[in-house]
């Protein structure tokens, strides 16, 4: 999918820079690109160290473990086909609190984990059970509190108030979740 | 009153965080440093895809052809068409989307209505397509049924809602 993509962004984007005649603009691009990509990794690099740092105390203090047990007990209800007590339930419980932090790739490890656990309850090896389906949704549907790369960005952008943004980030992530998991129980009905 | 809620959910977190380590009897900062240590590990993993999406990117907004297309829209539209190229790449590439909002506050500023809205989206939503590739890929699964339309349902709603909020929050 993002092999298309990415062709067909460099393909279509250099046929019309050219066809308009702007293949001057076209090559300073091209060779402006790998410069910009170092600057922008300069920007988010320090905040995401930042934010591992706290993270790790969280980690370490057994705060984050003590977070995913509480929110186990709530994710049980939108997973009922998990036998009580199975190692996936906090797994998925971890990776919705690391995503909270806004830190998705930090959080991977531990989804693809519980996609490892989930595929052991899976009847069906090829199809996706409607328990995978559910995590993902409220994985894809991004429950982030603190969209911590957001706020790198704004702040190194010079914002005067870098974080004034979160609390409607915050709704409009809590709705999308919310609509996620009314639509997917909807659907699981649907195609049982 | 908004601002000020924003402003606390960081400070009280890390203090939470900090508090919390120090009642375990944590060794707080050792842990903080190694913690931090792995950042190293995880820009190297992802400069090589910025470095991709920013070059795809780049040809394509540079090219013009998404500001001759978005023109043409831009009549029909409530919201800048500005953040258009952000809400239809959202849910297929993170660092895409990351790019064009880094674009973004770097043209019109993180404070301008096009640079808190694009903020809004980059926070409120996430990739969809590359989740699910990642994810069910992992384990073998190859018939996703309905979760790619579950997902993207989520997406939408996400969008909508964020430039809903923005407007309502900051005016337009």
């Amino acid at each position: 999918m993002v092999n298309i993509i990415w062709g067909i962004f460099i393909i279509v984007g250099s046929i019309y820079a050219i066809v308009m005649g702007k293949a001057e603009v076209l090559n300073n691009t091209i060779l402006e690109s790998a410069k910009d990509s170092l600057e922008m990794l300069f920007k988010i690099f320090p905040v995401m160290a930042l934010w591992l740092g706290i993270m790790n105390i969280a980690s370490v203090s057994g705060l984050l473990k003590k977070i995913s047990d509480k929110l186990s007990k709530v994710l049980r209800v939108l997973f009922p086909d998990i036998p009580k007590g199975h190692e996936s339930l906090s797994l998925i419980a971890s990776n919705i609190v690391i995503n909270m932090f806004g830190l998705g790739s930090a959080a991977t490890p531990f989804g693809l984990k519980a996609m490892e656990k989930l595929q052991e309850l899976n009847h069906k090896k090829d199809t996706a059970s409607r328990s995978m389906i559910t995590f993902l949704v409220i994985n894809t549907s991004g429950v982030t509190i603190v969209p911590t790369t957001v706020i790198s960005l704004r702040m190194m952008y010079g914002s005067l108030n870098p974080t004034e943004i979160l609390l409607a980030s915050l709704l409009a992530t809590a709705i999308s979740t919310t609509v996620g998991i009314i639509i997917d129980r909807w659907l699981a009905r649907r195609y049982g | 009153m908004v601002s000020v809620i924003s402003n606390l959910i960081i400070p009280l977190m890390v203090l939470l965080v900090i508090l919390y380590g120090l009642f375990k009897k944590v060794d707080i900062y050792d842990a903080f440093v190694d913690g931090a240590k792995d950042s190293f590990d995880m820009i190297a993993k992802i400069f090589p895809c910025i470095l991709g999406m920013l070059l795809g990117v780049n040809i394509l907004l540079n090219s013009g052809l998404l500001d001759y297309i978005f023109n043409l829209l831009r009549p029909v539209l409530s919201f800048p068409v500005e953040v258009l190229p952000m809400i239809f790449l959202r849910p297929i590439s993170g660092t895409t989307t990351l790019a064009i909002l880094n674009d973004l506050l770097a043209n019109y500023g993180p404070d301008s209505f096009i640079g808190r809205l694009a903020s809004v989206i980059q926070g409120a939503t996430d990739t969809t397509l590359y989740v699910l590739t990642l994810y069910f890929g992992s384990v073998g699964i190859k018939k996703i049924r309905y979760s790619l339309w579950a997902g993207l349902a989520a997406d939408v709603a996400g969008i909508v809602s964020a430039i809903i909020l923005v407007g309502l929050f900051f005016g337009n």
